[in-house]
């Protein structure tokens, strides 16, 4: 580039050869000058537009090197912020929400410690019923308890009268068992329910097969088999097609090609009735999942314990 | 519940299935199959062989060599250690290639053992004889079977049996044991009977339940007892029949087996019959020996408090006045429906047996089963809440296989105490309704014809069902419509979605809380999960003063232990119970939060339902200082659209966090959390051995303050004028009161101010502090004049002056 510049120095300067001949104009012949000055400019043309051509190009080269010398190794680790990690309980909720959600149901919450006729009485489990027993409930005082089930807001959502109703209720639920790899006395369930003038058991099915597709895959195909439960009539259990084998048996579904995920059903006539919705008008169905035993299947987590040990090297998993 | 394939079949002839396929179809028809297990499972090539000759192995003193017929003709030689081996014995033997379930050692493996023909000390054998073991089963349910040695079949038990039999089946091993789940509705589905029912139901055949006939001699066995029920509320049905000349010997073989298939242990005849008309019918029986029965009469009344009875266990236990006892003219002999008396019980020298089926109260017996620490076979059958009209059944039944098996003479007709009869009931049936709740278009006849396979007959007359008082789970039309689904298929129901649309919506605090993980997780903090309830000790571990509000809890009555016994009120804890797991584990930089509940208590002791209030807790320890917290904290507070005044104070209100680094958070004068450094003695006790810090918001006062009412403000046009104040202070005073100055003097036209500089040290008067902040101010309409400015900060100048703040030279 200096060079460059000498050169143009050396020929278009002050001082430079074209200048020199521009001053000495003066002594020539005047017819001759346009002439003179024409060729004089000319030549000033063709430098100026060489010194540029060579300037460009040796500014590129000039570039190139650069760049080659400022070669990096792109396999070097990368810089990173230091995210958090969803719990992957929420991770699988916010799932389950997403889908419900665009299936135009409502979200909402409900209490843990709650009273004796929601989680029981409402539900069509009255005093002294073995299904209080079966749940080993943890009581507080005789009316008032840790929700068993996430099924207490049902009748507290249906009281409110408000029809027709979609929503699902995800959140905390207690029974008295000893913790250890498969139980924990403190889980998280999510509850379903949609209350309408026309809800078949077909529709229910169709819900929840949709549901297993989006959680397990579009090929996860699912069976519905007779269960009872005392707040719903007829009720079912879903298995869904093992995700690991395809249906065709391994360690994992324990050799059937199937796994149990939920409980579901119409909402038992007399359930609706003691909310004070007419049986004969509206049906609805219901359904329970447990939000661990879908982390745990989904992402085989083998020890329920890890859940809520919160060691960051399991918790940065998800 | 359990039953065996054969059983089944005895009821359902017609059956003809693979227990696979049993399983399954039961399973979709309400009867869930949890398992099977084939009781020939792994057993290969084994016949009955019967020893020709025994001779002494040449090289081996422990060992015979026996010539074994394997057939009509067919003899094969086989060397065996066993030491029961005789002559004319026949014995189960697995032929070369064939299979046993057991390995060397006599233990049960998976695939069993493969036996192929061998030399034993240079003699050849071909297969080998086989223990009740190495069949898969035990001396339990073959009590013939030798103590050490193979089986040897006993001519007299097995008259038909000849070399070349499968021995498998001669042994009845040919079968399979169905382990159910029924749930508590079905009832009469914990007897083989309501199984059956449920599979010819199930498979289209034909259902035979076995007929039972009149029983008794020409006696009347009110000659022989009296009954008297007083506590006709828990017993709705007693009956007592009598047997006498008893003879004790041991069931027939058919009888053992198909008890032994369900897993129960063979006695005696006697007891033998009692378990396997439970098993059949589901109805718990007892039998007392009837020359112990004082006055030969029965009450049914309930015990004295504090009663004390021994069972027939030899177990001394004591009574409430709810449990139900059986009692005769002088004493109680037995604990109704869970366990009859020492004093009454049935012994080898038994004469005269008093047989008693009664319909007892399921809830009465399961509290009071609870209460003894008990649990009987019988007793589980009872809580379920048995049909009364079964109950006589199952009675007639026992003594029909008494007369039988020739156990004893039946005494005619039986003491029936049943005052209020239980008749069928009926449920109007609307098919169409039927069709509306399943999604389905059945017709009419099929919906009945269903019903009809299970014993529920239709009335056309009325469209009513009428159900049986066995099937007391059904009670109303959807137990109907179940009924159907069941058998036509819940798989062959259509697949729908709900026709119209709903409201799909996420509430604000929903929406908020995941806005918190967001911000959380940007910082590095990753979500935690803990229980919701801890000790009462806690509150000990986080300093609080006895009286401090926080030690008010839900508190739960029956506990897991005192480690979970009360719902927490601070989620402290469990966050830092949590960062000390990590810290112990060497895992560096523990950044953590929870978004979980605390459940404040309205009023103590509890008459309402507590305040539940989401907390949103951030704690961790290592890189960082109270400073990162609180930029965590304030940057959701600013995200969820809270614009207005936060200030920290600290009021050193938390004991549980460093005196001098924690505060309060306000928001327009609102408390609404709090953060700090975690006090060193708390670190010490949880075992974090760095400095830990936490943060803690009121999720429901985020909420109830969070905006996301956003309004565009035009970009300035205007230029802004900056100015700095370099001040020299006392230590006590705080930014915050410098802020709170520069805040109320700038007015309208303050854009921003910014902390640039902190210094302490030898350059500024001891106790004294050096602050630098720069003031933006900028007008949205105009270019600030000097005036304008100057006067802006006088303002300021002369605030700060109150506060004892001076320029720096």
């Amino acid at each position: 580039m200096e060079i460059l510049n000498d050169i143009r120095v050396e020929f278009l300067g002050k001082k430079g050869a074209l200048t020199e001949v521009l001053k000495s104009m003066k002594d020539v012949a005047p017819e001759d000058r346009p002439a003179v000055g024409a060729l004089v400019n000319d030549a000033r043309a063709a430098i100026e537009a060489r010194l540029e051509e060579v300037k460009q190009s040796l500014a590129a080269k000039q570039q190139e090197l650069r760049m080659a010398a400022e070669t990096i190794d792109v396999t070097l680790p990368a810089k990173r912020m230091t995210e958090g990690h969803r719990h992957v309980n929420n991770v699988a909720l916010a799932e389950v929400e997403r889908f419900f959600v665009g299936m135009g149901y409502e979200v909402l919450d409900g209490p843990e410690v709650e009273e004796d006729y929601y989680n029981f009485e409402a539900l069509n489990i009255p005093a002294n019923h073995p299904a209080k027993d079966e749940q080993d409930t943890f009581y507080i005082n005789k009316n008032i308890l840790l929700r068993t089930q996430t099924s207490s807001v049902q009748a507290r959502v249906m009281e409110k009268g408000k029809l027709p109703l979609r929503i699902l209720s995800p959140g905390r639920v207690y029974r008295s068992d000893e913790v250890d790899a498969t139980h924990s006395p403190c889980f998280h369930q999510v509850e379903g329910l949609v209350i309408d003038d026309n809800i078949t058991f077909s529709d229910l099915k169709g819900t929840l097969a949709e549901f297993a597709k989006e959680i397990f895959g579009a090929d996860t195909k699912v069976k519905f088999r007779p269960h009872h439960f005392p707040f719903t009539e007829p009720s079912a259990e879903m298995d869904v097609s093992c995700f690991k084998c395809g249906g065709k048996g391994c360690r994992f579904c324990k050799g059937s090609g199937w796994i149990e995920i939920l409980g579901c059903g119409m909402v038992h006539p007399r359930v609706l009735t003691m909310s004070g919705i007419d049986p004969e008008k509206y049906t609805g169905f219901a359904f329970g999942v447990g939000l661990e035993r879908i982390a745990l299947l989904k992402y085989e987590i083998d020890d329920m314990r890890l859940l809520y040990e919160n060691d960051l090297r399991f918790l940065k998993q998800f | 519940m359990n039953t065996s394939l054969s059983w089944i079949k005895a009821y359902v002839p017609d059956l003809e299935c693979t227990a696979q396929e049993y399983a399954d179809a039961m399973t979709l028809s309400g009867s869930k199959v949890e398992g099977f297990e084939r009781l020939d499972e792994n057993l290969e090539k084994i016949v009955v062989a019967k020893v020709l000759s025994v001779a002494q192995h040449p090289d081996a003193d422990k060992l015979v060599v026996c010539q074994m017929q394997i057939g009509a003709e067919e003899t094969v030689q086989i060397v065996t250690g066993a030491p029961n081996v005789f002559e004319g014995a026949l014995i189960p033997v697995v032929l070369d290639g064939g299979r046993v379930a057991t390995d060397h050692d006599g233990k049960k493996v998976e695939g069993g053992t493969k036996i192929k023909k061998g030399k034993l000390r240079g003699v050849e054998s071909f297969g080998m004889m086989c223990s009740i073991q190495e069949l898969g089963s035990s001396k339990e349910f073959y009590p013939e079977a030798a103590e050490d040695g193979v089986y040897i079949f006993d001519p007299e038990m097995y008259p038909d049996v000849k070399p070349g039999d499968s021995a498998v089946e001669a042994l009845g091993l040919n079968d399979v044991n169905f382990e159910y789940e029924i749930t508590s509705n079905r009832v009469d589905c914990f007897g083989v009977i309501g199984i059956a029912r449920e599979a010819a139901a199930t498979f289209g055949k034909k259902f035979c339940p076995p007929v039972v006939t009149e029983t008794g001699n020409s006696e009347k066995a009110s000659d022989y007892i009296d009954v008297e029920v007083q506590a006709t509320d828990l017993c709705s049905r007693y009956i007592a029949r009598v047997v006498k000349d008893i003879k004790l010997a041991p069931s027939p073989l058919w009888m053992q087996r198909r008890l032994a298939s369900n897993g129960i242990r063979p006695i005696n005849n006697i007891v033998d019959i009692t378990n396997y008309v439970m098993e059949e019918y589901g109805q718990p029986m007892h039998a007392f020996d009837y020359d112990t029965i004082a006055g030969h009469k029965i009450i049914v009344r309930r015990a004295s408090e504090g009663e004390m009875f021994t069972t027939l266990d030899g177990q001394e236990r004591r009574m409430d006045s709810d449990t139900l006892m059986i009692c005769d003219a002088d004493k109680a002999v037995g604990i109704a429906g869970i366990m009859g008396g020492e004093n009454s019980k049935i012994t080898d020298s038994v004469k005269t047996m008093l047989f008693e089926a009664a319909c007892f109260d399921g809830t009465n017996i399961r509290l009071s089963g609870k209460k003894l620490g008990m649990r009987t076979d019988a007793q589980a059958k009872f809580e379920k809440g048995l049909d009364p009209n079964t109950t006589m059944e199952a009675m007639n039944r026992a003594c029909q296989l008494i007369e039988e098996l020739g156990a004893g003479t039946v005494v005619g007709g039986c003491v029936d105490v049943y005052p209020v009869e239980k008749k069928p009931w009926r449920v109007a049936f609307d098919w169409k309704r039927t069709n509306r709740v399943l999604g389905t278009e059945l017709d009419k006849d099929t919906m009945v014809g269903y019903f009809e396979t299970i014993g529920l007959k239709y009335d056309w007359a009325t469209n009513e069902v009428i159900v049986p008082t066995w099937r007391q789970d059904v009670l109303c039309h959807a137990d109907l419509d179940e009924e159907v689904a069941r058998f036509y298929g819940y798989d062959n129901i259509p697949v729908t979605l709900p026709k119209g649309s709903g409201k799909g919506s996420i509430p604000l605090d929903r929406r908020l809380a995941d806005i918190g993980r967001d911000v959380a997780e940007q910082y590095g903090f990753s979500e935690a999960m803990t229980y919701s309830f801890e000790s009462p000790k806690v509150f000990d571990k986080l300093r609080l003063a006895a009286d401090d509000k926080l030690r008010g809890t839900v508190t739960i009555a029956n506990p897991l232990g005192e480690d979970f016994s009360v719902m927490r009120t601070t989620p402290l804890n469990g966050m830092l119970t949590s960062l000390a797991t990590n810290y112990n584990r060497r895992n560096k930089n523990g950044r953590l939060y929870e978004m979980a509940k605390i459940y404040l208590p309205k009023a103590l002791p509890l008459t309402e339902l507590p305040d539940e209030r989401i907390q949103f807790t951030l704690g961790f320890y290592g890189d960082g200082d109270f400073f990162d917290m609180k930029g965590v904290l304030e940057d959701f507070i600013r995200r969820v659209g809270m614009k207005k005044t936060l200030t920290y104070a600290n009021t050193g209100a938390y004991a549980f966090l460093h005196p001098g680094r924690q505060a309060e958070i306000s928001y327009d004068g609102v408390l609404i959390g709090y953060l700090g450094e975690v006090h060193p003695a708390v670190c010490e006790t949880y075992g974090i051995g760095e400095r830990a810090y936490i943060g803690v918001l009121d999720m429901p006062l985020i909420c109830e303050y969070a905006s996301f009412d956003l309004k565009y403000e035009g970009i300035a046009k205007f230029p802004a004028v900056t100015r700095d104040l370099s001040m020299v202070m006392k230590k006590s005073v705080l930014a915050g009161d410098v802020e709170a100055v520069i805040r109320k003097n700038g007015g309208k036209l303050l854009e921003e101010y910014r902390l640039f500089d902190i210094y302490e040290g030898s350059q500024i008067l001891e106790g004294h502090k050096s602050m630098a902040y720069s003031v933006t101010l900028r007008s949205k309409d105009h270019t600030l004049t000097d005036e304008e400015i100057t006067g802006v900060m006088n303002g300021i100048l002369k605030g700060l002056a109150a506060l004892g703040v001076e320029l720096r030279q």
